[in-house]
């Protein structure tokens, strides 16, 4: 490592992460919550009436970050699996791990607000829209994620065969994309974009970019916070967790 | 050169093996079979309708055979200590896995092809509509057994291995099943299917080539 | 030539063994001794690649066996704990395939040979499925006779194998040693190689003793 550099590892250490973590932690969470606030203000508030769709469309301020959310999660995974396989550090597979449940609670968000959407918009529950089957499996390729590594005990296994499984979903999400695209306007199926209407009101627009930003700091807030815990678990033999866990017995402060 | 002696050691005992263990071959084979046959008999035998949902089921039924053969791939060589000694072998891993791919294609996804137009006449298929159902699984069973066979190495001696690898492959066989099964709905609705057939073949020639890698890294990961 | 620095392994979050160090040269024999799990299958495996130590590294001719890669398998025999055999083809034909999965081709008459040696003469061509556990860990240790490896890693190979057959693997492994050959193994016994003329062989051994 080139001393005048920046040593991109110093954090790579669990240890150092904790503590970064840690100090990191309740901005982040004040964010989320002022942001998160303000988008649902614009949204449900401030944004006006649809001419078309009435109030039923105002969902659309939590369904369109939720699915932004899920993917870039996704990506992210896929990011520190790269990473984790690369260097081999520990600290890559507890991100991914952190990061699964969060994506599939986005993935699952966007799906069920899909659905409340679609059943005034469409008359059904639920429509073979390219966008939403493309979520779905996507659903399904965090739970994938998430059952195998919960079903693999040694977690150093656990760390790379999810870290695969996370780079080869990766790779398939466009190619999956493709088909559900291609099958579905082949099929002409309905389509419940609303973001493809040209007529889009900047508030709303605004509305639905403060929600993807408080939900994107809520990911990390909570992320950092399930690493901390993984850090915990994981280290628990090494001295500094010791030391950690016997300081915290005795009331002090972390 | 030994490399390609080892291939073919490979290759040639797992035929072996499967022939004379012909039960956990024909499983699988049996559930297509049943498949397509419990169809109309759950749905009617009214033939528009069998024909509108020939492609679709015929695929589908082809995809949870194939699935359910997958478990077979790695487990008997994971527990008798077969894996290790090809993890040892100065072939490249890649190449031995790739002849294990290949065989377990002959045995279990082949056969689908050769039946499929059996099955496609109880669905009153045509001919044509019949060639393209034999061409898109012979193009489209070989990269399920290809990705599929991540899946199965990744969960090799996990709990709840066959429900999980369902779980994990599922997601990464729908492409195959949206391009397959739609080739033969375009050509009964007299549309051409090279676009179909040439997306099967971009998908089959990349799994061909990186599958046996990554089926490599994630055996190596389950022997550690 | 084998050497070992530093090795270390862990096993979850406990430390199984530390700071392994030891060297193999060319017709030299080192039994891995110690309790039952203090690690020796995990270090053995270590060596062989399969595993991944927490630290340490493993050279074979003085490069890293990662580097060293396909020049290193090649001269690498092992034997665990599971016998690698199939149990609905013969013992020929098992032969046959390990032998060319390990890179070399041999002619039936090899083949035949081998077996007979380890006294499997007129059940080569039975399925493993019938044969006793000591036939089947005969037929295992037949590929000794045909290998071509100059390191041997043997996991507890003297296991379950009645007084004539342990003479013979004895024998091979003597044979293997005096020829040149490098020899690791584990095993709860002390065991004496003794070479065909009758000279003994000079084992040397190593104590694994479990990290503090």
């Amino acid at each position: 490592m080139n001393r005048t550099g920046i040593n991109w590892f110093y954090f790579a250490a669990p240890q150092a992460f904790y503590g970064l973590a840690g100090k990191l932690l309740p901005w982040l969470a004040v964010m989320a919550a002022l942001l998160g606030a303000a988008g649902l203000w614009l949204g449900f508030a401030v944004a006006p009436t649809d001419f078309q769709q009435g109030e039923g469309y105002r969902i659309i301020f939590l369904h369109v970050p939720a699915s932004w959310m899920s993917m870039v999660i996704y990506l992210a995974m896929a990011f520190w699996s790269v990473l984790g396989l690369t260097f081999n550090t520990r600290l890559s597979g507890m991100m991914t791990r952190a990061l699964a449940p969060t994506g599939a609670l986005f993935a699952f968000l966007s799906l069920w607000t899909g659905a409340l959407w679609g059943k005034p918009m469409w008359g059904a529950w639920w429509v073979w829209d390219a966008r939403l089957t493309s979520e779905l499996i996507l659903f399904f390729l965090y739970l994938g994620y998430i059952a195998l590594t919960s079903a693999i005990d040694d977690p150093k296994r656990g760390d790379k065969a999810g870290a695969l499984i996370a780079i080869v979903g990766a790779i398939n999400v466009p190619i999956i994309y493709f088909s559900v695209t291609w099958w579905n306007t082949l099929h002409q199926g309905a389509s419940v974009s609303l973001t493809k209407s040209p007529s889009m009101a900047a508030v709303m627009l605004w509305g639905m970019l403060l929600m993807a930003l408080a939900f994107w700091l809520y990911t990390i807030a909570l992320v950092l916070y399930r690493v901390r815990t993984h850090i915990l678990q994981r280290e628990a033999h090494t001295e500094w967790v010791k030391h950690l866990m016997s300081a915290k017995a005795f009331g002090g402060a972390a | 050169m030994s490399a390609s002696r080892a291939f073919t050691a490979v290759l040639k005992r797992d035929l072996r093996l499967a022939l004379r263990r012909k039960s956990e071959v024909l499983t699988a084979v049996f559930f297509f079979v049943v498949v397509a046959a419990l169809f109309p008999l759950g749905i009617g035998p009214e033939l528009n309708t069998l024909r509108l949902i020939a492609p679709g089921v015929l695929w589908v039924g082809a995809l949870l055979s194939s699935m359910l053969a997958l478990q077979r791939l790695f487990e008997a060589d994971y527990r008798d200590g077969s894996l290790e000694q090809m993890a040892l072998s100065p072939a490249p891993m890649p190449l031995l896995v790739a002849a294990k791919l290949l065989a377990h294609w002959l045995v279990s996804g082949l056969p689908l092809v050769l039946l499929a137009p059996l099955l496609g006449l109880q669905f009153d298929l045509a001919p044509q509509a019949l060639a393209t159902l034999m061409l898109t699984l012979l193009l489209g069973t070989p990269v399920l057994s290809l990705v599929g066979g991540i899946g199965a190495a990744l969960t090799l001696g996990v709990r709840g291995g066959g429900v999980l690898l369902s779980l994990l492959v599922l997601p990464l066989f729908v492409p195959v099943l949206v391009f397959g099964a739609g080739a033969v709905e375009a050509q009964i609705s007299g549309l051409g299917i090279q676009a179909h057939i040439s997306i099967l073949l971009a998908m089959l020639l990349p799994a061909v080539f990186f599958s046996p890698f990554a089926c490599s890294a994630a055996l190596r990961i389950a022997l550690e | 030539m084998l050497s070992v620095h530093n090795l270390s392994c862990q096993r979850g979050d406990k430390p199984l063994f530390e700071g392994v160090s030891f060297r193999l040269q060319a017709a030299q024999a080192l039994h891995i001794e110690g309790e039952n799990g203090v690690g020796k299958t995990s270090l053995l495996r270590i060596i062989c690649g399969l595993s991944a130590p927490d630290a340490g590294q493993v050279h074979w001719q003085d490069q890293p066996t990662a580097q060293a890669g396909e020049a290193f398998r090649s001269n690498l025999l092992y034997l665990g704990h599971h016998l690698a055999l199939k149990e609905d083809l013969s013992a020929f034909e098992n032969l046959q395939t390990d032998a060319a999965v390990a890179g070399r081709s041999l002619s039936q008459v090899q083949v035949l040979k081998a077996l007979a040696l380890m006294g499997l003469r007129g059940r080569e061509h039975l399925p493993v499925r019938v044969m006793s556990q000591g036939q089947k860990r005969r037929t295992a240790l037949a590929r000794l006779c045909v290998s071509q490896a100059a390191l041997w890693v043997l996991d507890e190979p003297f296991v379950a194998l009645d007084a004539q057959a342990l003479d013979l693997l004895r024998g091979l492994l003597a044979k293997h040693v005096a020829e040149g050959g490098m020899l690791l193994f584990t095993s709860h016994q002390k065991i004496d190689l003794a070479h065909a003329q009758g000279q003994g062989l000079a084992v040397q051994s190593y104590r694994l003793k479990a990290a503090a």
